[in-house]
């Protein structure tokens, strides 16, 4: 094996072949993907969700992760927030000729150490090299199949007036740090990447409260985009408590310093939940005993009053509107 | 300093207090556009008494900056020898046909700078480009330019060009105050741009206008204490200007920053978009440094911006005339995904603002 990526490893012949033997079936082998045949046959019982990403993130590697982690998460995070234990992923990689293999083979580790957290194996995949230049290191497609947790109904049409807001714990890390790292300001080494699976999470959130009416993960466009699109899609309004949201202040300070907004941050390892007022405790309960629930706290609740909306009492006892992000605030971040 | 909730709280019944009774509201401008931003992010209109009204200004450097300026930056981009080098606000500022971002897309390079130290970089690495940065400001960032031409003549660097439009903020203040209709009964002065140029350069307020004027820093609490001080000033029948932002404002400012920028600029009468042409209050290279300014380096023969055909009134809005909501296009034919008006462009822009914030008017119970 080279040390370098060529054209040749993405044009099917003997070296492609030398790439998955060597490299990439060390790594992720497992019987499934073993069988090395065009596609993966799967078992799977009942309903089953369906989902795909594409990672670009840069740079690619980071405090708390890398690309790989992150295409493994995120992946995973979208079945779970539709009530789905992610079961099985395909690991699509456009490699740029040039690549260090020592690069890919830290990606593909991150991959594996990820998909063994969240319990899920890459069973089927693809590798193309396109010419220098041509992408940046390193691009990320995965797609993932899960099976739908038991009594899991989750919607944004199951959200109704008098319910309570959640989010999972401190807010804006993963931007933060990217944003950082891109800046070369030096943070502390408290502030990392948050890349996570959240399906344990979500499991143990659903067996204490079934009731749960939505969940979403609050990736790019932060928690401001994501409660935006569901009080749009759940026709009610969002009216947060500012003093509540948390936040590090190290992650504060970064926002200052670079003019943004710690609600407008990408998370990888976050999810907001839409529950009854009266199974907020409960569920607070529940989250607070798993690792990534632990800074899980009651944010908001939700109106009837200016459906479509969401906004923001401030710690002086304002209120103001919350916007749908315009644009983008950090490119590539994920 | 972050928000101190007991102080604030306390300003906000001290300045109700104060203000009880009047019978007409007091208006006070907030000049800079990051102080506009500071209030709508914490809802200090609501808090505020009705007796007490704040308008915003025109302390948007990327708002007031004309079309025909944008349309040079956008022509220079254009060109195959040019980097432009600009901070990210304005890449999206309509010009009269387009924008930078536009002229990226079709294949110019654009590149976005923290500071035109940077853009000194970017020319240092492409001796055979022509990198110009665009000097758009006021006093606050006025002496890193300059400081960014005395390195580039001091290291002979003989592709390195800003794009001047440079403002000061004291001659628009006095632009305002010259419209009769201004009924402006009080100044938050920017801390920022008084770090470099003191707070004694407001005096004229006082002393011309009987106006008083608070130089506040950026928290909610600091605001609260600019805007208390204002109504005190008023209520005693006082007028002067008062530094409220002491930890980093001096009366003289930065004597270092300012000779810096006098050894480099000299005054100009300069277009400010909405307020016209103002004398003396933009910043122009001197002679021994004009080899430094692109626009007489490469003259361009474009036609005048048109006039906007849109009814845009980001002109009246600038001057606090009528808020962002008057305009008819608010939030409808204009919103920051398609602004057609520049304050709605830039995240420090009035109608921006308003329109990222909820207008300061929401109200939920």
């Amino acid at each position: 094996m080279t040390d370098t990526i060529q054209l040749a490893h993405g044009a099917g012949g003997r070296m492609s072949a030398r790439l998955m033997d060597e490299v990439v079936r060390p790594i992720l082998g497992n019987p499934v993907l073993d069988r090395m045949h065009d596609g993966a046959v799967l078992d799977t019982g009942g309903k089953i969700a369906f989902t795909t990403d594409s990672y670009v993130v840069a740079p690619r590697f980071f405090p708390g992760g890398s690309i790989g982690r992150l295409a493994v998460c995120g992946t995973v995070n979208d079945l779970a927030v539709s009530g789905a234990e992610a079961k099985y992923l395909s690991l699509a990689l456009i490699l740029e000729e040039g690549l260090a293999v020592g690069e890919l083979v830290r990606v593909l580790k991150d991959v594996r150490t990820a998909a063994d957290e969240a319990g899920v194996s890459v069973v089927t995949g693809d590798t193309k090299v396109v010419g220098h230049g041509s992408c940046d290191g390193i691009y990320i497609n995965t797609a993932g199949i899960g099976e739908m947790m038991a009594g899991a109904d989750i919607a944004p049409r199951n959200i109704r007036p008098g319910m309570e807001v959640i989010v999972s714990g401190f807010l804006g890390d993963h931007a933060a740090t990217i944003t950082a790292a891109r800046h070369g300001l030096k943070l502390p080494e408290t502030i990392q990447s948050d890349a996570a699976p959240l399906n344990g999470l979500v499991r143990e959130m659903l067996r204490a409260v079934p009731e749960i009416a939505c969940l979403r993960d609050p990736t790019r466009g932060g928690a401001a985009a994501t409660l935006n699109e569901l009080a749009d899609q759940s026709g009610t309004g969002v009216l947060l408590d500012e003093e509540a949201i948390p936040v590090r202040p190290e992650v504060e300070s970064v926002c200052e310093l670079l003019g943004f907004e710690p609600l407008y941050l990408a998370n990888e390892g976050k999810l907001i939940a839409f529950v009854p007022a009266e199974k907020t405790e409960a569920l607070l309960e529940a989250m607070r005993a798993h690792p990534c629930g632990k800074e899980a706290r009651r944010v908001g609740v939700v109106t009837d009053k200016a459906p479509g909306q969401v906004a923001m009492k401030t710690g002086l006892g304002g209120i103001r509107v919350v916007d749908m992000p315009t644009g983008s605030l950090v490119p590539r971040i994920c | 300093m972050g928000t101190d909730k007991e102080l604030s709280l306390r300003l906000l019944e001290e300045i109700k207090r104060l203000t009880a009774g009047r019978e007409r509201p007091m208006r006070l401008m907030e000049v800079c556009g990051t102080h506009t931003v500071s209030i709508f992010r914490a809802g200090l209109r609501q808090l505020l008494p009705p007796e007490v009204e704040l308008v915003s200004g025109p302390g948007c450097p990327v708002c007031v900056t004309p079309d025909g300026y944008m349309d040079a930056a956008i022509a220079y981009a254009g060109m195959g020898d040019v980097i432009v080098a600009t901070f990210g606000d304005m890449l999206k500022v309509p010009g009269s046909a387009s924008s930078l971002a536009e002229a990226a897309a079709r294949g110019g390079d654009v590149r976005i700078v923290y500071s035109p130290l940077d853009a000194l970089a970017i020319a240092k690495e492409h001796p055979n480009k022509k990198v110009v940065f665009l000097a758009v400001g006021f006093e606050t960032t006025a002496p890193t330019a300059a400081a960014a031409v005395l390195a580039a003549a001091q290291e002979s660097v003989e592709n390195f060009f800003l794009l001047p439009a440079q403002k000061l903020v004291p001659p628009a203040i006095r632009a305002l105050l010259a419209d009769e209709d201004a009924r402006i009964d009080g100044f938050l002065l920017p801390g920022h741009v008084a770090v470099v140029t003191g707070s004694e350069t407001f005096s004229f307020l006082p002393k011309e206008y009987r106006l008083p004027g608070v130089v506040a820093g950026f928290s909610p609490t600091e605001l609260l204490r600019g805007i208390y001080r204002l109504v005190w000033q008023a209520a005693a029948g006082e007028a002067h200007i008062e530094n409220e932002y002491k930890s980093v404002v001096r009366p003289e400012g930065n004597p270092a920053a300012q000779t810096m920028m006098k050894q480099v600029c000299e005054t100009c009468t300069a277009e400010w978009r909405g307020l016209g042409e103002i004398p003396s209050s933009g910043l122009r290279l001197r002679d021994a440094y004009r080899r430094f300014d692109f626009s007489a380096m490469r003259p361009l023969d474009l036609p005048p911006a048109p006039p906007k055909k849109s009814g845009c009134r980001c002109g009246e809005v600038l001057r606090g005339k009528i808020s962002p909501r008057e305009c008819k296009l608010f939030g409808k034919a204009c919103a920051p995904e398609h602004a057609a008006g520049p304050c709605m462009v830039s995240a420090e822009g009035v109608c921006a603002a308003w329109h990222k914030y909820g207008g300061g008017v929401f109200r939920y119970d």
